[in-house]
């Protein structure tokens, strides 16, 4: 892992684990702001090749339902999870080899369409979703051993925190390989992708199935933590809520979504907490002033501020 | 309040080697007499169901505030927190966590949305938060588990649909067929569920001419409208609310559809005030329980006349629904409270010591009293009516109204709602009660 | 059946008319400015609260029936040539040079403070003012009952908002500058035109047009907190099948969708909710830059 990288992160992670022991209601907060933060990235992937998905709620939704359908059959974390991840990597994968070959509005608009469609399934096959009321998924066990619930919240979070250590640190490598260095190139100068003899559509879906695994591992995280999942994970406003999260964070390093989801639930928590009737106003006015005077986010205001400290030492 | 929560957060953070002890709920140490009851609220403050939330919200403020002047419960204060239950299931159980951990709520008040309350259930056993249900519908709540801190002080959606059903088999027994039009969620699904089993149950051969169930949110019927137009059914089933139902009803009325079909509106009464007389007489009213401004056997009574006085003076509306489903919450709670107090010797109660107490109690609230079940699900009246158009009000009233009793309506423990409307016969029809014209 | 087919037919044209005037302001602006503008919404539920609340204010005076029409208009003027300047210039004039997305989430941030001030000020009671519906009356077909408003009014005002805009865009000089700046922007500013003017030009349009559908749609409908959501999706597909800025484009794409919609309710009434996506869907499968739309140039 790139170096400036360590110190931040082991710092990160210890204050989540001290907020969390402080704080025992914030355990929940953080596992789904970890479980987001997986999903942004996967956003941050796409945002890397200048694609936004306005539909990436879609595979959070399809991991927390792959749970909770799955959830009466099996009752270990251990399968539930990467199975979440197998479901979205498969509609990832089915989705993708369609949308890759879309760009900007088409691409965004398209993501769009499949998770309004998806969303109107879970409504309308209420026989088996039960529709809005959405499906309880019964504590399951982790490694075989049933855990107390204070137990249970405490290993799915440090769990949820080494998975998104290892997958930040993965994609973080993917980023830096070949493949990942032809993202930005879809970005740029699409065309000249191709004269290299690189397959634009190929490297984009490539980076599409990730960030739909990734998605798909978050929504399965989720649905182990909330124990109740609704078809509200995969409406449109969340997908946006995503993209929020990476700007907010930060599209510069793998640590913005993890930093910017934190954030995000903090700031949604204390602003309903004061203003109850008016916290969507204040996250629009928060994001609205990240994109005016800090468009590379809190990663970009950190590094800033370092960058800056390290040049006067 | 944001402030200082964060700061405290901090402070904790920072003296937080020895954490253990605040992983215990602050009840839990001891149970002296506290300084305020502290009761979290949550309710629509956003989106479409703040039709419901707001005033379910205001009602709350200007009980406690009530209360509170005449000395809280057993001599306490309440303070309450309202959250906004809109964002969905993951941040509204993110935020009951942060009630009772870090605010050390006392009581939750949950929910409007059924997908809401079954979520928070299980939390609330789990943190073991005193928990009351206070509007949300479904009645898989109690039937699929058993919750020993949720109890529910009113109806659930067996009786909101099956005395409706009565109701129209008792003003108009000889309707052939039937169309149906609700919205596309849990509530509309399940609603018209249990109608059509119980309607088969009562009346086999009804012919269902159309089923349409237009997404949730809708702007237009117009299609649908003609539809049911060429179709003329009947009757015109609808469990839709707020927004919606509004636009259907004017939508309807401009397009002369009520002069066509007979319609059952079992919502209805929370939109009287707003549509106005577009809404024609005739048309079939229910207000998912016992209550209304103008209830029956209780528009006399002081407690009644004075709430909806004090709440017209501050909210410039009358009082519906929700707002009474709060009410019912709350008088519930005191009484609760009181009934525990008491039993206790005079000291405050536990946790436990209270939601026993819940469970059989009997109290008295705005417009009657109710019972909630040893399964701890509220029994309570249905009031269904009819509209009619008079001077004093520049808005329908309800006329020929029945009380459904619960015995009526409402499936035993044990059962599940679902197959208990199957066994409805005719008779239950003939059992129905008298009609109570309205009186002004 | 053939008269259910043609009613199914006025039910759809009605509608679509709707979508048009939903989505023809974001159209235009998403052709000029490249901007997906998520506080379309906003504009549109504020357009209808706007009119209603004017509306209820014409109605008390005496000249009530003369005045339910203009009244809608009016708001709509109000909201967009107040709304549309004020967030080009002092928001959107900020970030062209900035990245896509970050323009993408400026509108939703927009979005998101708009929802709450439109609490703020018209709170959480569904609002209702039907005045220029009864205005008009009511016609009837066979005997199924319409309303003026919405067999005639609806589709009038949007094919005249669909050949003033296309008179406004080949005929005027103001409007054929905002065409080269649709086609290639770097040409356009090469030859001395002056793009900032015609952003803010083309943005207020939009949002006179967005409020206008709000507006118009107010007499018709609720307005209820969350109404601007829902439009936003659909204004969206409609301008991805449309093809970029498309205003043709934007029109056939409502007829498809509206009378996609009424086939379904008549008579297969679970697909209504996802015709919009698969007309969507289908359409860009065949023509994967929307019915109008041409592939842009491919640079190297």
């Amino acid at each position: 892992m790139d170096r400036r990288l360590t110190l931040p992160t082991l710092a990160a992670a210890t204050t989540v684990v001290a907020l969390a022991i402080a704080a025992p209601w914030l355990k929940f907060v953080f596992t789904v702001a970890l479980a987001k933060g997986l999903a942004v990235l996967g956003i941050l992937l796409l945002l890397r090749a200048g694609q936004v998905s306005f539909g990436h709620a879609l595979y959070i939704a399809v991991g927390a339902y792959t749970v909770a359908f799955l959830r009466p059959a099996i009752g270990e974390v251990l399968l539930l999870l990467p199975l979440a991840a197998t479901a979205g990597t498969i509609v990832g994968f089915a989705v993708g080899l369609f949308v890759a070959r879309y760009r900007d509005i088409f691409f965004g608009m398209l993501n769009l369409a499949f998770s309004m469609v998806f969303y109107s399934l879970l409504e309308k096959l209420y026989a088996y979703t039960k529709g809005t009321d959405g499906i309880r998924v019964p504590r399951p066990t982790i490694g075989g051993v049933t855990l107390d619930p204070v137990a249970y919240e405490w290993a799915v979070l440090v769990g949820t925190l080494a998975l998104a250590l290892t997958l930040g640190w993965l994609v973080s490598r993917f980023l830096a390989s070949p493949l990942g260095q032809a993202l930005p190139a879809i970005k740029t100068r699409e065309t000249r992708l191709e004269f290299a003899g690189i397959s634009a559509k190929r490297v984009l879906l490539v980076a599409y199935v990730a960030s739909a695994a990734l998605a798909g591992l978050g929504g399965g995280i989720i649905a182990c933590t909330t124990l109740h999942v609704t078809p509200l994970l995969s409406y449109w406003t969340h997908s946006g809520e995503l993209v929020f999260i990476a700007i907010l964070g930060g599209a510069g390093s793998v640590l913005g979504p993890f930093l910017g989801a934190a954030v995000y639930e903090l700031v949604r928590v204390y602003a309903a907490a004061a203003f109850p009737d008016a916290w969507q106003m204040i996250l629009g006015a928060v994001l609205l002033v990240i994109i005016l005077f800090a468009a590379r986010g809190l990663w970009g205001m950190y590094e800033d501020l370092v960058l800056r400290k390290d040049r006067r030492a | 309040m944001a402030k200082l929560t964060r700061r405290t957060t901090l402070q904790a953070a920072v003296a937080s080697t020895l954490a253990l002890p605040a992983l215990l709920p602050r009840q839990a140490i001891g149970q002296q007499k506290p300084s305020e009851i502290r009761l979290g609220i949550s309710t629509f403050l956003s989106g479409p169901a703040s039709v419901f939330g707001v005033p379910g919200r205001n009602a709350a403020d200007l009980l406690i505030e009530q209360f509170n002047r005449a000395g809280g419960i057993g001599g306490v204060p309440i303070r309450s927190i309202v959250i906004d239950e809109a964002p969905g299931v993951d941040f509204l159980l993110g935020e009951c966590r942060r009630l009772v951990q870090n605010e050390g709520v006392d009581v939750m008040l949950a929910s409007i949305s059924s997908g809401s309350c079954l979520a928070v259930a299980p939390l609330a056993e789990q943190l073991r938060m005193p928990t009351i249900l206070w509007d949300c519908g479904t009645q898989r709540i109690f039937e699929e588990a058993s919750y020993r801190y949720c109890v529910r002080t009113q109806a659930n959606a067996v009786p909101e649909i099956v005395a409706p059903l009565l109701y129209l088999m008792k003003i108009r027994p000889d309707f052939r067929t039937l169309a149906v039009l609700n919205q596309d969620y849990a509530w509309g699904r399940d609603s018209w569920a249990i109608w059509k089993a119980a309607m088969d149950a009562v009346k086999p051969g009804v012919r269902v001419v159309a089923e349409l169930f237009p997404r949730f949110g809708a702007t237009d019927f117009s299609t649908e409208i003609t539809r049911l137009l060429a179709l003329r059914p009947d009757v015109i089933f609808s469990t839709s609310w707020g927004g919606e139902l509004d636009t259907f009803i004017r939508q309807a009325a401009e397009r002369r559809l009520f002069e066509r079909s007979t319609f059952v509106l079992p919502l209805v009464e929370s939109s009287l005030e707003r549509v106005g007389k577009t809404l024609p007489e005739g048309v079939i009213v229910g207000g998912r329980g016992d209550h209304w401004f103008l209830h029956p056997t209780a528009k006399d009574t002081r407690i009644l006349k004075d709430f909806t006085a004090a709440y017209r003076q501050r909210f410039n509306l009358y009082p519906i629904y929700p707002t009474f489903h709060m009410a019912q919450a709350l008088y519930g709670l005191k009484a609760g409270y009181e009934k525990a107090i008491s039993a206790n010797g005079g000291s405050w109660p536990s946790r436990e010591q209270l939601m026993d107490t819940m469970r059989g109690l009997e109290f008295a609230h705005l417009t009657g009293t109710m019972k909630i079940r040893e399964d701890g699900q509220g029994l309570e009246p249905m009031l269904i009516g009819m509209t009619k158009h008079v001077n004093e009000y520049p808005f329908p009233v309800i006329d020929r109204m029945v009380l459904f009793p619960p015995e009526l309506t409402m499936n035993p423990i044990g059962t599940k709602g679902l197959d208990w409307v199957r066994l409805l016969t005719p008779a239950s029809v003939q059992r129905a009660p008298a009609e109570i014209p309205y009186r002004a | 059946m053939t008269l259910l087919l043609f009613l199914a037919i006025l039910d759809g044209l009605a509608y679509a008319a709707q979508v048009f005037m939903v989505a023809v302001g974001l159209t235009l602006i998403f052709g000029v400015l490249r901007i997906l503008n998520v506080a379309h919404g906003s504009f549109f539920a504020i357009g209808g609260y706007v009119a209603a609340t004017l509306g209820t204010w014409a109605a008390a005076t005496a000249a009530a029936p003369v005045l339910a029409l203009p009244v809608l208009l009016l708001a709509a003027v109000m909201v967009g040539g107040v709304l549309g300047p004020a967030i080009e210039r002092l928001v959107l004039a900020r970030i062209y040079t900035k990245e896509h997305v970050l323009q993408l989430l400026v509108t939703f941030a927009l979005f998101m403070i708009l929802e709450d001030v439109q609490k703020l000020v018209w709170g959480v009671q569904p609002i209702f003012q039907d005045g220029p519906v009864r205005a008009l009356g009511q016609v009837e077909v066979g005997d199924i009952i319409y309303t003026a408003y919405q067999l005639y009014l609806l589709p009038g005002v949007a094919l005249a908002t669909l050949f003033g805009l296309m008179w406004f865009l080949r005929r005027t000089l103001t409007g054929r500058v905002i065409v080269a700046v649709t086609e290639d922007r770097e040409a356009a500013t090469a030859m001395g035109i002056d793009a900032n003017r015609v952003y803010l030009l083309t943005f207020t349009v939009g949002t006179v047009l967005a409020a206008l559908g709000g507006a118009l749609a107010s007499p018709t409908t609720s307005l209820v907190p969350g109404v601007g959501v829902n439009m936003i999706v659909l204004s969206f597909a409609v301008v991805a099948t449309a093809g970029l800025g498309q205003i043709e484009g934007a029109m056939l794409t409502a007829l498809l969708i509206g009378l996609g919609r009424s086939v379904a309710v008549y008579f297969a009434p679970e697909f209504e909710v996802v015709i919009p996506y698969i007309i969507m869907v289908a359409v860009l499968l065949i023509r994967p830059h929307g019915l109008f739309g041409r592939p842009e140039l491919r640079r190297v």
